[in-house]
């Protein structure tokens, strides 16, 4: 009975946590290449969501369907953000360029507060509803579908990081900057590709969760805190130990929750946090 | 750096400015006027603090709302439970975040830049989730303090001005002690610690010792603004002293006015507060989002624009002009290009 229980918990952390892989992993890609923390992901996931809901609401495209879209919209809104803003801060002071993404937060927050009224939306009927059960275990087929996405976008990542030019371009231009740019790679357009890419990754995960969770222009809160423990335990800048850190702070959050209570879920992670950066600073998989 | 006869004229300077903030409440009777002009000042007291160790000591800490925290809740528990005066509960307050910092610091100075920012959010955010649930705080509910015992002695007030004069009293020891760390050694050592981390442990500069110390003053006066803020709102709870956007306030402060600069977090103060509230009320607050819009644009401009600060703006068009006039000595504006690297 209680082993039931302890599956099932697992099961709903692992497919939680590999959401929050697919979130990490755009903050990881643009803090590896260029050494900024993005503190307006979490925003990328909430315009991600938005998007899905809108093409729901005025065309009655499912959000699944509208994936590529969201996709293709959110790069455009990484490379419009790095074209505006980041770029001018990249010499900057650290405080500057915190303070410069923050911005961009509170930014995006204030715009869909003000396009699409602070109301909690909800999708529907979606393609994807109702439950699975594998024998005691159950969980919701929307839940398992975005895990499902979720691991595929990443792998997807991973091929073109490891095994196209413009990829290999990117990892280089992450590993030494000028290096990369003596071997001719354009800086500035990998910086655009890494922000596009981050964004996309991050609305593509808002569209998979679209479907069962809750829309509302603060949403990316909820994502952000755990977005950076999954970074700084992956290792900045390191795409597969993100993919690992999603899942293990997933279980960390839902096994904790159920052993200790719900209400401290975040500070169990938070402190998961807290003892990475002060045991391993470099993560899982990060440089050293 | 600078000349006696400019040194003197700051000090007249400043003495002009005490002035007028000593009487400028008598001009400005509207309760409601009175109460935006405290909120300046306590926006002021926070980020001069918060400078002593993000601006002189260069070490950025998202995180200060939990000294904040601690202050507004220890001296409001004392007075609640055991009757204590807010005058002894403050410094309390200030004492246990103080000593809350030397444990936070020791194990978080290990960590530099960005790292070092994200453990100082961690540990906000934690205690916030662990006040939230804790019975004996009340939790989410909040804790009022007693109204019908006003009084110097509470320091509850029914009317504004005595609460403009005591947080007038607060700014003024904050940046007492702010002035004496920049003139002291220690000032120098923050800014050695700062700009050149490595030269400064070669010769024998102990970092984690002086970060230690720069945290530790700076949570203990934050804490006593925190202790204000209980005082003055009469009612606390853990969304309105222990949240990260409070943290991030703190800091907005003083990188807006000129980080690293004594009066920079003053006039941080005095153009974020008036946008704040001017924007909240021209466009209301009731979820349009307008508010945050317009305060999320002038974060992101003076990032970009002007990483030292209007302060530092200043300063570069003084110096700018300034060779444009006879007898300038362009030297004695200070340049801040580095001022906030990390």
């Amino acid at each position: 009975m209680t082993a039931d229980i302890l599956i099932q918990v697992l099961v709903s952390g692992l497919l939680i946590g590999l959401i929050y892989a697919l979130v990490a992993v755009g903050l990881t890609l643009i803090f590896g290449v260029m050494d900024i923390v993005n503190f307006a992901h979490g925003e990328f996931l909430m315009l991600g969501m938005y998007a899905s809901f809108w093409a729901f609401a005025l065309f009655a495209i499912d959000p699944i369907v509208a994936l590529p879209l969201t996709a293709l919209l959110l790069f455009a809104v990484g490379v419009i953000v790095y074209q505006t803003v980041i770029r001018r801060i990249l010499k900057a002071p650290m405080l500057s360029q915190i303070f410069a993404t923050f911005g961009l937060m509170i930014l995006l927050r204030g715009l869909a507060q003000f396009f699409w009224k602070p109301d909690h939306r909800l999708i529907p009927h979606s393609l994807v509803s109702g439950n699975i059960a594998l024998g005691p275990v159950q969980f919701g087929l929307p839940q398992f579908v975005a895990a499902l996405g979720a691991v595929g976008v990443t792998g997807a990542l991973w091929m073109f990081l490891h095994r196209t030019r413009l990829g290999t371009a990117l990892e280089a231009t992450a590993i030494d900057r000028e290096a990369a740019t003596l071997m001719g790679i354009d800086g500035q357009k990998m910086f655009a590709l890494a922000w596009g890419i981050g964004a996309a990754c991050a609305g593509l995960a808002g569209g998979l969760i679209a479907t069962f969770f809750p829309i509302f222009p603060e949403v990316g809160s909820n994502f952000i805190l755990i977005a950076f423990v999954v970074v700084v335990l992956g290792g900045f800048g390191s795409v597969t130990g993100a993919f690992l850190a999603g899942i293990i702070v997933g279980l960390i959050e839902v096994l904790g929750g159920f052993l200790i209570g719900p209400e401290y879920k975040t500070a169990i992670v938070l402190s998961l946090l807290l003892v990475v950066l002060l045991v391993r600073p470099r993560g899982l998989l990060g440089k050293a | 750096m600078t000349t006696g006869t400019n040194s003197s004229r700051k000090m007249a300077g400043t003495a002009a400015l005490l002035a007028l903030a000593a009487v400028l409440p008598l001009a400005i009777t509207e309760p409601s006027q009175q109460n935006f002009l405290i909120l300046i000042l306590m926006g002021a007291q926070m980020g001069v603090a918060w400078n002593i160790v993000g601006g002189y000591a260069g070490q950025v800490s998202l995180g200060h709302a939990v000294f904040y925290g601690i202050g507004a809740y220890s001296s409001t528990m004392l007075l609640t439970t055991l009757g204590l005066t807010p005058w002894i509960g403050a410094l309390a307050g200030g004492l246990l975040a103080a000593v809350f910092a030397l444990a936070m610091g020791w194990p978080c100075f290990r960590l530099k830049g960005h790292y070092f920012a994200m453990a100082t959010i961690a540990v906000a955010e934690i205690m916030q989730i662990l006040v939230t649930n804790s019975d004996a705080l009340e939790g989410a509910v909040g804790l009022y303090l007693p109204m019908d015992r006003s009084g110097w002695g509470s320091l509850i007030f029914l009317s504004k001005l005595p609460y403009y004069y005591v947080i007038l009293g607060l700014l003024v020891l904050t940046v007492l002690v702010s002035w004496a760390i920049e003139r002291s050694h220690i000032g120098y050592y923050f800014r050695a610690i700062k700009d050149e981390p490595e030269a400064a442990r070669a010769l024998g500069v102990s970092l984690t010792r002086y970060k230690l110390i720069a945290l530790s003053v700076s949570a203990f006066l934050t804490a006593m603004g925190g202790s204000f803020y209980a005082q003055k709102e009469m009612f606390i709870d853990p969304g309105s002293v222990f949240a990260t956007t409070i943290s991030i306030k703190i800091a907005l402060i003083a990188i807006l006015g000129g980080v690293g600069r004594l009066m920079g977090p003053v006039l941080g103060a005095v153009i974020l507060i008036t946008i704040e509230e001017y924007s909240r009320t021209l466009f209301g607050s009731t979820g349009s989002g307008t508010d945050m819009i317009i305060y999320a644009a002038m974060i992101i401009l003076v990032a970009v624009f002007s990483p030292s600060g209007v302060l530092g703006l200043l300063g570069d068009l003084h110096r700018h002009w300034g060779r444009h006039l006879p007898g300038a000595k362009p030297d004695e504006v200070k340049t801040s290009t580095k001022e906030a690297r990390p």
